[in-house]
């Protein structure tokens, strides 16, 4: 079972590609990212929505995320507004979750055998998905390199079975594994290329743009509409009856509604960045966008995807 | 007698949670199996971040069996009622027993043997219970299973082990059965193994890279840092918090030390401490000499081939990245503290204290107009106490507090000293929190004492004039503490303080409009009360003397009433004490009888010409030097001297009131000796009133 990397990566895309051909012989599907501004991976509806109902599922793939507030134009040596996440969701959480987490470790290059991997409780609670579960961070020589989490509870739904799920901050991880203290400097490809590429030429530049975007450029009194908007299209698609005149199915639109809720969620973290929302306000913010995220939930419970068994209560 | 062995192995238990759940888990099994009917002789419990262990020596190998007799119907009892005995106790008519009562009948009787049971079924109902039942503070589902662990659980080891050998209790929980075996280190023994008893395992544990007791890991770890520490000529600052999270982290602990990077050595120490605490689980080391923090010790759970060079890398780098942090918000703190903090003056106007209270900066406002007028109470300079309740909470805005909030207080005298404000201020800074607790270090300093009491006092009448007052067990804004803290600044520093008066200062700087209830009664002064018999009675003062004391004037005067109460302590402790009590009670209550009768008070004076035996005029004589002493004495607040004096009329109310009958016909007489037992109810009320004291 154990793989073992014969040479260790030298590019943060060869950790990228080990993880994915890791996780793919663990026969995981391996999707590609969710197409929508997402805070983090959690939120592609791979794990949000799949992790509901009896189904079993098992699913990896690399999520960039956004989180405005983190924008330090490029200069930060490890603080990025846009960064990618490797997200692993397994349905039921198989008894070995842990030895496979820890052969993903070995396979990018981190044997334990050198290294003191601890895990340390770390709850994981999202108030915007309503969702909660127990894990640990993981520490590599004192590093957090990942959340473990098992998922009790997403949208308000117990989670029945529970969904086991591994979270990478690939940058972090990548920058330890390669030995980089600068983000920017971290070669994205091999650094032997006729084109060698490091993130800072990728990233430096929209960085600085999105830094700039996010703290200043964005026009909040759009954004304060286009979060009423997808408040109120989220619970327009809902409202729809079931049945599809058009095809004669039964169709309920959970995903697309889901779409709401992260554009919803997506549009508060931007508010944030331009701090134009209170202390108080922010509470209450988050209290909508869950509500979101609850109902989305429960028509996901009612389609095919998201039902339970027969025989299972 | 069977020694029994039990190990719940999971995936890694919350250092946190450990220390409890030993506890718990071995209060659930063996008070189950005693309820059950089995003995034991002694009993241990372990954790490891994997495995909670429970053994018991001399388990009883069975129940013992119980006999219960039950009375039937009388033997010439109608069929129904035969039958239906007959069904409940399920015998038949032969197997009971005919007894012959006292009025010549015969009754039925049944006698039900329940046999003793096999310990390891006794053993596998509870195990299975307690698993089920068991009290975490958190627990989750795991898989597709129902059963509830703090982390998924894996493997149940349960043996009984006699003569013969060990044997596997039978046991089944949601599908984990009970076995022989368990594993070892995750990385360096993961195999699983069997065993035969509580030494074997741990034994075999040990060899698989497990230390199972967690206070045999804490002594390694301590040993094994000191060590590292000294050898380079340095010591290891204590932190006992720390050691025991540590070691709940590891089954193998290695410590490991390192260095801390010049560019950080600058940083205060607390910032150094606390960041490698709170984020990396470090031991602090100081260098001896010159007190500062100069490394780190990290406990690894491995032993690697480089003998944990990559870890301490890795570890170090870690760290910088930190202290890189760490040293980005000293600097920037820095910089806004030498331009006078005005920038988090403002960000306070900010940031909410309570709904009703305002913001923090308007409690700034309040408490540096308190200190104020608290300040020539206790000696500080008003317009210094003012200044330093000023900035004393700006540190709270600051990104080093903001990041770590425990350095609160602590960072506000650094960024004081560094504004160039006067130490005075920069310790009120540090100091003004204050005692937070019974045992906690008391200010001295003039100002900062001020400032402490600004502080608290304005929180207490704050939260009196919205009426959100402690309740039973709920205090969620510490309020009792604060009164505690108050309390402990005034005796402490021996201050004089009138509490009612400075409680209506601080009162009458918040708006009419926003008190609910009584703005001004006196259950404030009552909570005071009340927080200070709590902290006497720790102190071995008991309720009752403070309640005497409470009864004089001057009760806002807390060092007044403890001196009070102290004496009276003290007094009561002699051999004169109890008994002058008891004359004194015996006095007063043929006073207090006549006084109801009488609907009088006798406090005309009584008249030596009337006095009959040499009991009475002796009793006049010593009243006489007494009073003289007792009055300047208590006028000096010397109560130890007042009730010396009093002590010694001890003898003479005794003679007394032995000799003498005090309501006699003779009405004069009568009128004239209750006023003399008046008088020694004045005299022994000059420091508390006796009346209050039981005994």
């Amino acid at each position: 079972m154990t793989v073992t990397a014969p040479t260790p990566p030298r590019s943060f895309q060869e950790i990228i590609l080990r993880l994915q051909s890791y996780w793919a012989a663990q026969g995981c599907a391996v999707l590609q990212p969710y197409d929508m501004e997402v805070g983090a991976g959690t939120f592609h509806p791979a794990t949000t929505l799949r992790s509901l109902g009896t189904k079993p599922w098992a699913a990896a793939y690399v999520q960039p995320s956004r989180r405005p507030t983190d924008g330090r134009y490029g200069e930060n040596p490890n603080r990025l507004q846009h960064y990618y996440q490797y997200q692993v969701i397994i349905k039921p959480s198989p008894p070995n979750l842990q030895e496979l987490y820890l052969g993903s470790l070995r396979a990018i290059g981190l044997d334990p055998a050198l290294h003191d991997i601890r895990f340390v409780e770390d709850d994981w609670e999202s108030p915007t998905l309503g969702a909660w579960g127990l894990g640990w961070e993981i520490w590599c020589d004192g590093m957090e390199v990942s959340q473990f989490t098992y998922f009790q509870q997403v949208g308000g739904h117990d989670c029945r079975p529970v969904s086991g799920e591994l979270t990478y901050g690939l940058e972090r991880l990548a920058m330890y594994v390669l030995g980089i203290d600068h983000v920017m400097t971290m070669p994205f490809n091999d650094p032997q290329s006729p084109i060698a590429l490091t993130y800072g030429d990728i990233f430096r530049q929209t960085e600085e743009e999105y830094s700039r975007h996010n703290f200043d450029g964005a026009d909040t009194a759009q954004l304060l509409r286009h979060f009423e908007d997808a408040e109120a299209e989220c619970q327009r698609l809902l409202d729809f009856a079931p049945d599809d005149p058009k095809s004669g199915k039964r169709i309920i639109m959970a995903h697309p509604a889901y779409d709401q809720t992260i554009k919803a969620s997506h549009l508060f973290n931007l508010l944030d960045a331009r701090g134009v929302i209170s202390v108080t306000e922010r509470q209450a913010y988050i209290g909508r966008v869950r509500a979101l995220a609850k109902k989305c939930a429960d028509a996901f419970r009612l389609t095919e995807a998201g039902k339970d068994a027969e025989g299972v209560a | 007698m069977p020694d029994l062995l039990i190990e719940l192995f999971s995936e890694e238990i919350p250092a946190r949670m450990q220390a409890r759940a030993r506890e718990d888990l071995k209060a659930l099994v063996t008070n189950g199996l005693v309820e059950a009917g089995l003995t034991y002789a002694s009993a241990g419990v372990f954790s490891t971040p994997r495995r909670l262990t429970l053994t018991l020596d001399g388990l009883s190998s069975e129940s013992r069996p119980v006999k219960e007799e039950r009375k039937g119907p009388r033997a010439d009892a109608p069929a129904a009622a035969l039958e239906g005995f007959l069904r409940s106790t399920g015998l038949t008519l032969d197997q009971l027993e005919r007894r012959e009562d006292k009025k010549g009948g015969v009754t039925l009787f049944a006698v039900l043997e329940k046999p003793g049971r096999q310990a390891a079924a006794i053993i596998a109902e509870v195990l299975e219970t307690t698993i089920r039942t068991f009290p975490w503070p958190k627990s989750m589902r795991w898989g597709s299973g129902n059963l509830r662990w703090v982390r998924p659980l894996h493997s149940i080891l349960c043996i009984l082990v006699d003569e013969a050998g060990a044997t596997t209790v039978p046991l089944t929980v949601d599908g984990i059965q009970a076995a022989n075996t368990t594993a070892g280190h995750r990385f360096l023994s993961p195999a699983r193994f069997a065993v035969t008893s509580f030494d074997d395992y741990v034994v075999k544990l040990k060899r698989a890279h497990v230390v199972l007791d967690s206070a045999e890991r804490e002594a390694a770890i301590w040993q094994g840092a000191s060590n590292l520490a000294f050898a380079a000529g340095l010591e290891l600052v204590e932190d006992r918090a720390l050691l025991t999270e540590v070691a709940g982290l590891v089954e193998w602990p290695v410590p490991l030390m390192g260095r801390i990077g010049a560019d950080f050595l600058h940083l205060p120490p607390e910032v150094l401490q606390t960041s490698m605490k709170e984020h990396q689980k470090f031991f602090s080391v100081r260098n001896p000499k010159t007190g500062r923090i100069e490394g780190f010790v990290t406990v690894a759970n491995t032993e690697t081939a480089d003998h944990g060079a990559t870890i301490l890398k890795g570890n170090q780098k870690v760290l910088s990245a930190r202290l890189s942090d760490a040293r980005f918000f000293w600097e920037n703190d820095l910089r806004v503290a030498k331009a006078g903090m005005g920038e988090w003056l403002d960000g306070l106007k900010a940031v909410t204290f309570h709904n009703k209270l305002g913001s923090q900066a308007d409690r700034i406002a309040r408490i540096a107009s308190l200190a104020r007028h608290i300040a020539p109470l206790v000696g500080a300079d008003a317009d210094v106490a003012h200044q330093a309740a000023t900035v004393a909470k700006a540190d709270l805005r600051s990104a080093m507090v903001g990041e770590f909030p425990e350095l609160q207080g602590l960072m506000g005298m650094y960024y004081a000293k560094a504004a160039g404000l006067p130490d005075a201020v920069a310790h009120a800074a540090r100091d003004h929190y204050s005692p937070l607790g019974p045992t906690d270090t008391v200010p001295t300093d003039p100002v900062s004492i001020a400032v402490a009491l600004a502080d608290k006092i304005d929180t207490l009448a704050g939260f009196w004039a919205i009426d959100e007052k402690p309740t039973g067990s709920k205090d969620p804004f510490a309020l009792r503490r604060a009164a505690l803290g108050v309390i402990r600044l005034i005796l402490s520093n021996t201050l004089r303080l009138d509490l009612r008066a400075l409680r209506q200062i601080a009162d009458s700087a918040f708006p009419a409009a926003l008190k609910s209830g009584a703005g001004n009664d006196d259950s404030l002064l009552s909570f005071f009360h009340d927080r200070l018999k709590v902290f006497l009675k720790d102190q071995g003062i008991r309720h009752d003397l403070i309640d005497a004391c409470l009864a004089m004037p001057g009760h806002d005067d807390l060092t007044l009433l403890v001196k009070r109460a102290e004496a009276l302590a003290a007094f009561l402790k002699t051999e004169d004490g109890p008994n002058l009590l008891a004359g004194f009670k015996r006095a007063n209550a043929i006073l207090s009888q006549a006084e109801a009768k009488d609907g009088v008070e006798y406090s005309y004076g009584a008249d030596i010409k009337f006095a009959e035996s040499p009991a009475e005029r002796d009793l006049f004589a010593k009243l006489d030097m007494a009073e003289a002493t007792i009055a300047p004495a208590v006028s000096r607040e010397d109560f130890n001297e007042a009730m010396w004096a009093m002590a010694a009329l001890r003898a003479p109310i005794d003679a007394f009131l032995d000799a003498t009958q005090i309501n006699t016909d003779n009405a004069i007489l009568r009128r004239n000796r209750l006023n003399l037992l008046h008088r020694i109810r004045a005299i022994c009320s000059g420091v508390a009133d006796l009346t209050k004291v039981e005994g």
